[in-house]
């Protein structure tokens, strides 16, 4: 075992003092099921874990009269089973339910599950989150990209996203609230997940001396309808391949607005806004759906062996639009 | 000389009953121990540095670092400098130190230099584009390599008899492939070879045709063929994925006797393969074993790493040396069934009479090459070509998967047979029906099985011609396959002894694979004696215990219900003997029944079991049982089982997900002797199969060569919620019963493929060439059906 410090500081402001400036050197430890096997199969190399585990102000679910707020030590199984969130976020919930297994969604945290590392089996085989032969090829494209990114992958980053429950927290509108060495800061989730450009970049917008200390969920309208769908080989416990999120501001039977967020397609969950933005001023159905799906995809690029998973990404919007508006998928 | 037989129908107090596992309890509770759970005081934890390439030769090693970390207690060397690796994951040095944290800090302290060599892990076209056929004499380097990499004797005997060899071996070359595991088949083909020493400088193909094979006359049955139907059909490789992992613990507990506690399918076995390389007798090696967390093929052999933890141990001063293979290795080194592809062409009459086979075939188990798949299988076509080219990658090895080669040629042949029957228009159970002739001795028994599995599926209530069950994007079809398998009883040994006081102890060195072995024993000589189960004190899993052969091939249930009815029936008859005197009785006038010994017809004249052996005497009544090998024909035991097996699917045809809706097997397996572990052992296969069918495949990155998924999140197993109704049918009665026991661990495994590939074809409308079925093959499928 590589040797490491642990620190288990009280609250924020020790956290962000035991971090360090830079990525790599420190990381933080809250669930554990991500970076404990990342550490045991030598894919990252901590000097320092930092556990926040100790910090109290990170738990807890609290329901206000117009928002939410989620702690990010909040497990998985505390908010699929939060009645406030079933009632006013199901779709939340069902993403939820549907991610990893019961033992993981019990020691899961939130904060972990939105800075978790991409399942991209060479990023995981330790050849990098922008993984290169020896030669200087990349591993991705040459390789056997079946599960890697059909949008977003024009850079040189082509896993995919695998948080599955930030494009419903995305598609409730979710802001996300981060703690560091100076003042809170608060910014939508859509916007905290970036692509990276280089190695040494991270998959979010964080400062390596940064912690993602709260979700907040503004109350849904009783205009909005939203809509939750993954298309997965396996019934339970399994990556999907494609998920879409989409949320619905009605006006009797047509779309004032509408959002739409898709998973497991590009290296950030990916948010088609010509898409949504076709469907205002229109009623849902099947063909209108099928036209907003297609324009989900605009822009997107196969590799060698994913070109399913265009298709796949059109299926679950379509099907998550078709939930959306109360028809079956 | 006795003459031994099961009792009648009207005689079995439990054989044929539905009895639940003796070690259930111990298993859910946790009681259970597996090698996995086993501690020795002062265990020391071994891990192996492996290859990360998949060919390549290690040009330096150097151990120093690693040597010098405190809590490092010994190194070990398996391939040294000048050694040629063939797969990523082989194994290059393996460590023993105070913990699996410091072993894992030694193993990365080892600097390794190696060339890398190019390699080649594509398996899936015919001919391999990138790969270069080998024809010509073979040297003993490349004898040495394919010892090495286990591939059959059989096969190297046979190609060093088809291509002969680059160079006449001499005494010393024999001397040494004899001691790397060559048979007298192999040396003896090598003496007689004939020499072509100008070829030496060839250069080294990745792939090798056999000679076409013919029966009849195929041109002329295809030129009479009045339907003529083709396609492709195969299985990609797969994992055999053990939950508890390949590994051992050895211990010296003096300086000339062995322990090794070895997860094994092959107990009795396995002394004998440790002798030869640790150099010491067999006699002074025990293996013992209580559980085993799954084997399915792979664990015969004491393995690389399990000679290593003995050679650890010895320099180590004798303390126990643990090693159990990681996850990451026991999926990429630790076993891998072969895969196989074929273009076939069927040709047939009007009324659907088979007549003609043509295939071409073609797999890959790794560097020894792949498995020929027995094709066409099941129907003994009566004209046919075929040829199978075996690709040698450099992908882990291949070892037996359940069933060997059979299910490969299932998907192959029933692939095939449904197609003709789509293009005939005949619903492919009526196609099976019209060709039952074909399947030779066992046809009978399919077309009684196929009747009740029909009846068991609603088959005619629910077939539709292809593609013509659909609503909206949801397809739904059937399928269906049969198969066949040998299954007779291994060589087998066990102690009996019936104490004074009535007590029963029962010791033989099988193992209990997980399948109910110790159940059955226990059933067979409880019923034989007349006493409850728990009755008997069952000892197993220990090479203490007399020899009884290893679990593969389905033999382990004959051999062992064979060698324990001889003791048990012996050991009776010596208690008759003593006991007919006080009964007032010839002893062949007596029986054993409900906890007495009785005169027979007459319920007056009983002793209570316990009475009667109070009349023992002082020492125990002892026999040994021993089912004859295969020189002698068989008694209580017999070969040769079919099964059919049908599958119910839907498809959504907009994400090429394809849930299973139900299953049917029906199967015989000769005289069972618990009903409930046979059906469980076809419901596990069942699971296996769906498993196999739509979810597992290793995959090799083609540029690293390394395997990667060798995790479980992608390497999928089927999990509850993927596995729908289940229903099984036992062929018992008249007809099967007096067959005698006949193995069932891999007959029920053969089909799942094959049925489910035929009810995914059906419900989509277009034949869906290989398993397993992703969502992406699917989809790839309905793609080229709407080009058509």
């Amino acid at each position: 075992m590589r040797p490491f410090e642990y620190a288990s500081p009280r609250d924020l402001s020790q956290a962000s003092l035991l971090l360090n400036k830079t990525w790599g050197d420190s990381e933080i430890l809250a669930g554990g099921t991500d970076l404990l096997a990342l550490m045991k199969d030598d894919v990252v190399r901590p000097k320092r874990l930092v556990n926040i585990k100790e910090i109290k102000e990170l738990r807890g679910i609290n329901a206000g009269p117009s928002e939410i707020r989620i702690g990010a030590l909040t497990t998985l199984a505390e908010i699929a089973d939060n009645a406030a969130i079933m009632q006013n976020y199901s779709a939340l919930a069902e993403s939820v339910n549907e991610a990893a297994s019961p033992q993981i969604r019990n020691l899961a945290t939130l904060g972990g599950n939105l800075c978790q590392r991409p399942r991209c089996w060479y990023f995981r085989g330790g050849f990098g989150l922008i993984p290169k032969y020896e030669d200087g090829a990349d591993m991705v494209e040459d390789g056997d990209n079946r599960y890697h990114a059909v949008l977003g992958n024009d850079g040189p980053a082509k896993f995919v996203s695998p948080s599955t429950i930030a494009p419903a927290l995305i598609a409730y509108g979710a802001q996300v609230r981060i703690s560091g060495p100076g003042s809170p800061r608060q910014i939508p989730l859509e916007k905290f997940f970036v692509i990276p450009k280089n190695e040494s970049e991270r998959e979010h917008d964080l400062r390596p001396n940064e912690i993602v200390t709260e979700v907040i969920l503004p109350k849904p309208a009783s205009t909005m309808r939203f809509g939750y769908y993954e298309v997965r080989q396996k019934k339970a416990f399994d990556w999907p391949l494609a998920l879409a999120a989409v949320a619905l501001d009605m006006d009797g039977n047509t779309v004032k607005s509408a959002r739409i967020v898709m998973g497991a397609v590009a290296p950030v969950p990916w948010v088609p806004a010509d898409a949504a933005n076709f469907l205002a001023g229109k009623e849902i159905k099947e063909d209108t759906v099928w036209v907003a799906a297609q324009k989900s995809i605009e822009g997107s690029k196969a590799l060698k062996h994913n070109s399913h998973k265009i298709w796949l990404a059109e299926v679950a919007v379509k099907r998550a639009l078709l939930k959306a508006a109360g028809g079956t998928a | 000389m006795p003459e031994y037989s099961w009792p009648a129908a009207d005689q079995r107090a439990l054989i044929g009953k539905r009895i639940t596992r003796v070690d259930a309890p111990a298993k859910v509770s946790g009681l259970a121990k597996y090698t996995y759970d086993v501690k020795r005081p002062g265990m020391l934890f071994g891990k192996i540095l492996r290859s990360p390439y998949a060919h390549a030769k290690i040009v330096s090693l150097d151990t120093t670092a690693a040597e010098k970390i405190p809590g490092v207690k010994a190194v070990h060397i398996i391939q040294g400098p000048g050694s040629t690796i063939h797969w990523a994951g082989d194994e290059i040095v393996a460590i023993a130190a105070v913990d699996e944290n410091v072993a894992d800090d030694a193993v990365r302290a080892i600097k390794v230099k190696y060339e890398p060599l190019p390699h080649f892990v594509n398996d899936s076209q015919h001919p391999p584009a990138d790969a270069v056929e080998q024809q010509g004499p073979l040297s003993a380097d490349d004898l040495f390599d394919m010892l090495d990499n286990q591939v059959p004797n059989a096969q190297i005997a046979s190609q060093v008899q088809q291509y002969g060899m680059t160079a006449k071996a001499d005494g010393d070359t024999l001397k040494e492939l004899k001691a790397n595991g060559a048979n007298d088949d192999i040396l003896n083909a090598v003496r007689q070879a004939t020499v072509h020493p100008d070829s030496a400088k060839k250069p080294k193909g990745n792939y090798q045709k056999t000679a076409a094979v013919v029966q009849g006359d195929p041109d002329q049955a295809f030129k009479d063929a009045e339907v003529r139907s083709e396609g492709e059909y195969g299985a990609s490789v797969i994992t055999h994925c053990c939950l508890e992992s390949h590994g051992s613990i050895s211990e010296w507990t003096d300086n000339s006797h062995l322990l090794v506690h070895m997860s094994t399918q092959n107990v009795s076995g396995i002394p004998g393969q440790m002798a030869e390389p640790l150099k010491m007798p067999a006699a002074n090696i025990r293996v013992h074993q209580d559980h085993i967390g799954g084997g399915f093929g792979s664990k015969f052999s004491p393995d690389r790493w399990g000679i290593a933890t003995a050679q650890i141990s010895q320099k180590a001063v004798g303390k126990p040396v643990r090693i159990m293979l990681e996850r990451d290795s026991e999926l990429e080194v630790a076993g891998a069934r072969p895969s196989a592809f074929a273009r076939v062409k069927l040709g047939t009459k009007k009324d659907g009479t088979v007549v003609g086979w043509e295939s071409e075939s073609w797999g890959t188990g790794g560097p020894g090459g792949g498995g020929m798949p027995p094709l066409p299988y099941v129907f003994n076509i009566p004209n046919q070509r075929k040829q199978h080219t075996s690709i040698r990658t450099n992908i882990g090895p291949a070892r037996a998967w359940r069933a060997p080669n059979h299910p490969q040629a299932a998907v192959i042949t029933m692939g095939a047979m449904e197609d003709a029957a789509a293009k005939l228009q005949m619903d492919p159970l009526d196609f099976f029906l019209k060709n039952l002739d074909l399947t030779g001795a066992r046809k009978d028994v399919y077309r009684e099985e196929l009747g009740i599995a029909s009846e068991l599926m609603g088959w005619k209530q629910k077939w539709r011609p292809r593609g013509e069950n659909r609503e909206g994007s949801i397809a739904r079809g059937l399928g269906l396959s049969i198969h066949t398998w040998g299954g007779r009883g291994h060589a087998s040994e066990c102690d009996l002894a019936i104490h004074p006081d009535g007590s029963v102890n029962l010791k033989m060195g099988s193992q209990d694979l997980g399948t109910g072995t110790r159940t059955c024993i226990l059933i067979v000589a409880a019923d034989t004696l007349g006493i409850p189960v728990d009755a008997i004190n069952l000892q197993i899993g220990d090479t203490l215990y007399p020899p009884s052969g290893g679990s593969g091939g389905s033999t382990t249930i004959g051999g062992v219900s064979s060698s324990t009815r001889r003791a048990a029936v012996d050991a009776r008859d010596a208690l008759f003997a003593k006991v007919a005197p006080a009964l007032n009785a010839q002893p062949a006038d007596l029986e054993c029944a409900n906890g007495t010994v009785r005169v027979k017809g007459d319920a007056s004249r009983s002793l209570s079991w316990e009475q009667a052996c109070s009349r023992i005497g002082a020492m125990p009544i002892t026999a040994h049982g021993k089912n004859p090998d295969r020189s002698k024909p068989p008694d209580l035991t017999n070969s040769g089982v079919g099964g059919v097996q049908m599958a119910e699917v839907e498809v959504d045809t907009e994400t090429g997900i394809v849930t299973v809706k139900k299953m049917v097997a029906v199967q015989d397996c000769g005289l069972i002797i618990d009903l409930k572990t046979a059906e469980s052992q076809c419901l596990g296969a069942l699971i296996m199969g769906i498993s196999y069918s739509l979810f597992e495949e290793k995959i090799m990155d083609p540029i690293s060569g390394r395997m990667l998924n060798p995790n479980m999140e992608f390497y999928r197993l089927a999990g509850l919620a993927d596995i729908p109704e289940l229903v099984v049918h036992m062929m018992t009665g008249k007809g099967y019963d007096e067959r005698g026991v006949i193995g069932l661990g891999e007959p029920p495994v053969i089909s799942p493929g094959a049925a489910l590939a035929n009810a995914v074809t059906n419900a989509i409308g277009i034949r869906i060439s290989h398993i397993p079925m992703t969502p992406e093959r699917v989809l790839a499928t309905l793609e080229q059906k709407a080009d058509e």
